[in-house]
């Protein structure tokens, strides 16, 4: 049984993974930049689109699109079909244990959001909290914040320490009667960091306290069991692993989603609807008010289809030796050190250079072909924390190559060079 | 290669490692804060203006080597310039970091070397940055100013 928190080193054998054919998937990796091949390294912003999604894409638009759930007709039906079989992927996709509790969303964000503006307004008032960690995204940040402004309830933060790993016993002291919520992210977008989420979720649950898991960045990289972890909540971002834009699932435990207000109102959403008494939809319609992004959706079941071919074990590893390459060859550059050292790692290598700010290094990088991320990373609490302004960040993906790496060190050097 | 050289030309590597009135200035009576969200880059400028004048500018503050020496050079064209005159600077400065600038910026003087932004139009709001927080000192703008 997958794990989502396994360790690469003890997955046992399984099929070869050929990145030089992975690569052959991704048409837009094959282009010079500033004359020089592109070497993508800003997989943790967003992935490329394997062939096989940008044409289901297409063929949808080209030959099945039309509205879903209501038309009597044939292009209706397949729409329908095409859509629904998603649902039916996604749920195997996380093992969740019903397609009901799968929710299309527009992503990681808005899947946050819905269970804040839901489930946490309707449980969450006055002087209770909500629990979250010093690395989480914005979006796992500010839709509590929000809640918690309407509610006059508390926003707490568990620590981290220096490597960048959640301080567990700080955390457990952190839970208490008035917590209601806790929300956590899978794995840090800027530090790498793989959070304990089970012990997490266990020691909220023997609390009562029910978890919410921002997964947006383990969802591309590492198996993810929603019912072997038990989490109550899980979000993930079509385009964070290697779908499209604009589109996501949330993960629900069918005994909370049943529980829950809608989120939003519309068509597709109702079972019934007079000016006097609506009557709601079942799951999962409840939360899917209006036409929804159908392209998109069928964009992410090709993606889901792709990665499980590859197999996650096998990506997992992948990338585990490239961050592991990198990491050992960008922290022997001197003047450079790494943010971000968690035992627990994956996908993400987030660095700052002496005297050099990591603007100027994502443009000289750039020049040199190379596309990473430079900034806060939309986690500024976690920039306060290693008291830096922004850092550099590499972060990888399935198509990645340890020459690519290789350049990227070249590139680091070639930063020094111009800079001085 | 060339279009990065002429980004990091000598004098603004100079300037980002060596800025010049990089200190809070006491005598200040005008100060505001710039920010840039996206990437960090976070500075104060001071300014004392007496009659119209600017006696004394300096800054503070964190940010990339563009920004930063932008600062840094700023501060050493606007002392001694009337509120007008550094209006006009600023705006002639702007255009030639966006490419909008007829010349090749000769009359900004030492200012001219940030020409290359224009080819790296992810980089104006670097070169801006000092600016529009000086710009909102000198109007007397509490909020700190926003590049987004």
């Amino acid at each position: 049984m997958s794990t989502a928190t396994k360790p690469p080193h003890v997955i046992q054998a399984a099929p070869a993974f050929d990145v030089e054919r992975v690569r052959k998937d991704f048409p837009i990796l094959h282009q010079k930049v500033h004359g020089k091949p592109l070497v993508y390294l800003d997989n943790a912003a967003t992935t490329q689109k394997p062939l096989a999604v940008i044409e289901a894409i297409a063929n949808y638009y080209r030959h099945d699109n039309s509205n879903i759930h209501r038309g009597v007709h044939t292009l209706s039906e397949r729409a329908t079909e095409a859509y629904e079989k998603v649902r039916v992927a996604a749920q195997k996709f996380l093992n969740a244990a019903d397609t009901k509790e799968i929710i299309f969303v527009r992503g990681t964000t808005e899947a946050i959001n819905l269970v804040a503006q839901s489930y946490g307004r309707k449980n969450v008032g006055s002087g209770d909290e909500i629990l979250i960690t010093a690395m989480e995204h914005h979006s796992n940040i500010v839709p509590w914040q929000l809640l918690c402004e309407e509610k006059d309830a508390k926003l707490r933060v568990a620590p981290i320490n220096d490597r960048g790993e959640l301080l567990l016993d700080e955390f457990e002291k952190l839970l208490g009667p008035k917590t209601k919520i806790v929300a956590v992210g899978h794995i840090s977008n800027a530090l790498g960091t793989i959070n304990p989420v089970r012990e997490i979720i266990r020691m909220a649950h023997d609390r009562d306290i029910p978890v919410l898991v921002d997964g947006a960045q383990a969802a591309p990289r590492i198996p993810v069991d929603v019912q072997a972890l038990d989490c109550d909540f899980y979000a993930i971002s079509g385009h964070k692993m290697y779908g499209p834009t604009g589109i996501g699932v949330l993960y629900g435990k069918a005994e909370f989603l049943e529980a829950m207000p809608p989120y939003q109102g519309g068509g597709d959403m109702i079972a019934s609807v007079t000016f006097d008494k609506t009557v709601y939809n079942r799951l999962p319609y409840k939360f899917e008010a209006g036409t929804p992004n159908i392209a998109d959706t069928i964009g992410l079941g090709a993606a889901i289809e792709y990665l499980n071919q590859l197999g996650l074990e096998a990506v997992d590893r992948h990338e585990a030796d490239l961050l592991s390459h990198a990491t050992q060859a960008v922290e022997s550059i001197p003047g450079v050190r790494v943010v971000g050292t968690a035992r627990e790692k994956a996908g993400v290598l987030s660095f700052v250079m002496d005297e050099i700010h990591p603007h100027d290094i994502g443009t000289i990088l750039d020049n040199e072909g190379i596309a990473i991320r430079t900034g806060h990373h939309c986690a500024q609490p976690v920039m306060q924390r290693f008291n830096i302004p922004a850092t550099a960040r590499a972060s990888f993906g399935l198509y990645n190559t340890r020459e690519e790496v290789d350049a990227l060190v070249a590139g680091i050097h070639r930063v020094r060079e111009v800079l001085g | 290669m060339s279009e990065l050289r002429e980004l990091y030309q000598e004098l603004i590597l100079e300037h980002s490692k060596k800025p010049r009135n990089y200190r809070v200035l006491d005598t200040a009576n005008h100060k505001a804060e710039g920010f840039n969200p996206l990437c960090g880059d976070h500075f104060t400028v001071y300014v004392d203006v007496k009659d119209g004048a600017i006696q004394d500018v300096g800054f503070q503050g964190s940010g990339c080597a563009i920004s930063k020496a932008s600062a840094s050079m700023m501060t050493q064209m606007l002392k001694g310039k009337t509120e007008a005159e550094a209006e006009d600077i600023f705006t002639r400065f702007h255009d030639l970091v966006t490419g909008h600038a007829g010349g090749d910026g000769e009359d900004l003087g030492k200012l001219a070397v940030f020409a290359g932004v224009s080819e790296f139009p992810l980089r104006v709001k670097c070169a801006t940055l000092a600016w529009h927080a000086l710009r909102a000192a000198l109007r007397g703008e509490e909020q700190a100013v926003s590049t987004e």
